[in-house]
């Protein structure tokens, strides 16, 4: 398959003011400017196939948004090569924007005062659509996204959630080959992410285009990931499967037990996480599993037991610590 | 026919449905910008009839008139793009039309005329109060009309490209209001909104005359009243078209930097 993304250690750095709080340095700064460098992304690379998703992962600051920021042409890169569809993106050359898009949550792109649909049409005529394709278009995400009722309406008197779906659908009219999603779930409620996933998973079976999202929700990863790409500091931590992240930085397994609620303090098997009636959540070391639940099925009568991998929040809290790398 | 003119029927239209939204504050302003020539217009009738009925060449009645196609032709060629800029970076509204594969001028060109067109509806009736109570006098010259309508958009071209060039200082400082001041004070001054130039003292009117502030305001109501001989308003063009070559250079030299130097923080 051809490759759509191509990062070859491309790094952005900003020159920042630096000053002290109070009035004195204040003023000292009138005069004398400190400024610092601030390296947002140190020498990344890393490529995307063709109808690709990837999962691009990491705490806030860590130089995600910075990336997709150059990969869709808004950030000149201060070092290192980008490529995107064969275009250099700060270029920013039509051919190239036709071809991608970018959703940030939380910001708009449609114009506030004015029925949805005439931003829609608006987006008809400046990526050259014909009215045909558009109507067919329009019909299909009105369908998936269930636009109908909101259509009409000027954006204005959205809610939030009706609001991203809508955005969600004009930044995709075009059927741009490239999606970047940054935070495209930000801020809705659980139902309405769970859609707007599933809304991205169809959209990048039916039309083969390559997706990279950040996300903080950890279920928009697992539902549409099978890669992803952990960054911090401005550096790729990690670039792989999901579930090879989750063997590779869970050093420890989640035992869930029901037990006798007389059964006593059972920290010695290891860390107590939570205790409800007979009901307890246990972490122990990954190489001692084996040993421990042996131990606790000798020692205690036990009604149920479970081992699980500790939910992914946790062990991407633990890569972001750094306990784990 | 080039793609970005292909555009502009739809701008026009999304920039007319959002210009309609907002009547009160449309009409508050417009309010505004009837007040100052109305100002100045008292200001300079009184000085004309203590000085003997005339001051600089204008009686009463010709400084109406003058101030009367001032006001059309200050509405027709402002913008309002320099308050905006700074906001449109900060709040990232800029990302968004960077990404279009059009460049964001013509989307800002687009609303300017359709607000000036919602606008027109408040300012005529406005015209006419002014005329009625203020009986101005000219004697309208046909080549002069004729030449006015191209000299009018040349001054709307030339103002929205200096201050669209000016409001991409946004790029360099995230405070460019102190540099909007600057800008305002000249232009009120050095374009004939606060007096003819010709007002002026003839160092002052002579600078006037070679900078671009003039072509953009004073130049086109002169030459609706008539006041011009076919050689000044000759020349009068051949400096606007200067003045516009320069100001396009200069705006597709400093967009190329400006967007380059654009770091996107926040936004």
């Amino acid at each position: 398959m051809p490759r759509a993304i191509t990062l070859e250690n491309l790094a952005k750095s900003y020159v920042v003011p630096v000053r002290e709080a109070g009035v004195r340095a204040g003023v000292v700064s009138l005069f004398k400017r400190k400024t610092r460098k601030v390296e947002a992304v140190k020498e990344v690379s890393l490529s995307l196939e063709a109808g690709e998703i990837v999962g691009f992962l990491g705490p806030n600051g860590a130089g995600k948004t910075t990336t997709l920021k150059m990969l869709s042409g808004l950030l000149h890169p201060s070092a290192g090569s980008v490529t995107v569809l064969g275009h250099e993106p700060w270029r920013r050359e039509n051919e190239f924007l036709r071809q991608i898009t970018l959703v940030m949550g939380q910001r708009n792109q449609l114009i506030w005062d004015i029925p949805v649909l005439d931003s829609f049409d608006r987006n008809r005529v400046i990526y050259r659509l014909s009215r045909a394709e558009y109507r067919e278009r329009v019909d299909d995400l009105t369908d998936l996204l269930e636009l109908g009722h909101l259509l009409n309406k000027p954006v204005r008197n959205l809610s939030l959630g009706e609001r991203m779906k809508c955005e969600v659908a004009a930044a995709l009219l075009h059927h741009p080959r490239i999606l970047f999603l940054d935070e495209p779930t930000l801020g809705l409620d659980v139902s309405m992410q769970r859609r707007l996933r599933s809304f991205i998973a169809r959209y990048n079976k039916n039309t083969g285009a390559s997706v990279l999202l950040t996300s903080h929700y950890m279920a928009d990863v697992e539902a549409l990931c099978p890669r992803v790409v952990v960054i911090h500091h401005g550096e790729i931590l990690f670039d792989g499967k999901l579930a090879e992240l989750i063997k590779r930085f869970s050093a420890q397994k989640t035992l869930v037990l029901e037990v006798d609620e007389d059964s006593g303090d059972l920290s010695r098997f290891g860390e107590v996480v939570s205790s409800e009636g007979g009901r307890v959540t246990l972490r122990v070391p990954k190489r001692d599993t084996a040993e421990v639940t042996a131990r606790i099925l000798r020692e205690l009568t036990v009604h149920d037991l479970n081992v699980a991998d500790p939910p992914i929040e946790e062990i991407i809290d633990q890569v972001f610590s750094g306990r784990m790398s | 026919m080039r793609s970005w003119l292909q555009v502009y029927p739809a701008f026009l239209r999304t920039a007319l449905l959002s210009s309609i939204q907002y009547r009160a504050s449309g009409a508050i302003w417009m309010i505004g910008s009837i007040l100052e020539p109305l100002i100045y217009l008292t200001v300079w009738s009184t000085v004309a009839r203590s000085q003997g009925g005339e001051v600089g060449g204008y009686t009463a009645q010709e400084f109406a008139a003058y101030y009367a196609i001032l006001l059309l032709v200050n509405h027709l060629t402002f913008t309002w793009i320099m308050h905006e800029f700074q906001y449109r970076i900060q709040y990232g509204s800029l990302s968004f039309a960077l990404l279009r594969p059009v460049h964001p001028i013509h989307a800002d060109i687009a609303e300017n005329i359709a607000f000036k067109a919602v606008q027109l509806v408040v300012i005529l009736p406005g015209l006419i109060l002014l005329c009625v109570a203020f009986r101005p006098h000219f004697e309208p010259v046909g080549w002069s009309l004729a030449l006015f309508v191209p000299v009018l958009f040349f001054g709307f071209l030339l103002r929205f490209l200096i201050e669209w060039t000016l409001a991409l200082g946004a790029f360099w400082t995230t405070r460019v209001t102190a540099m909007n001041q600057i800008y305002f004070s000249l232009l009120m001054f050095l374009s004939g909104r606060v007096a003819p130039i010709s007002l002026l003292p003839l160092w002052v009117s002579d600078i006037a005359q070679n900078l671009p502030f003039y072509y953009a305001i004073g130049f086109p109501v002169e030459l609706a009243l008539g006041r011009l001989s076919p050689e000044a308003a000759m020349r009068g063009v051949l400096i606007q078209l200067v003045w516009l070559a320069v100001s396009g250079v200069g705006i597709s030299l400093i967009w190329r930097r400006a967007t380059k130097r654009f770091t996107a923080v926040g936004s």
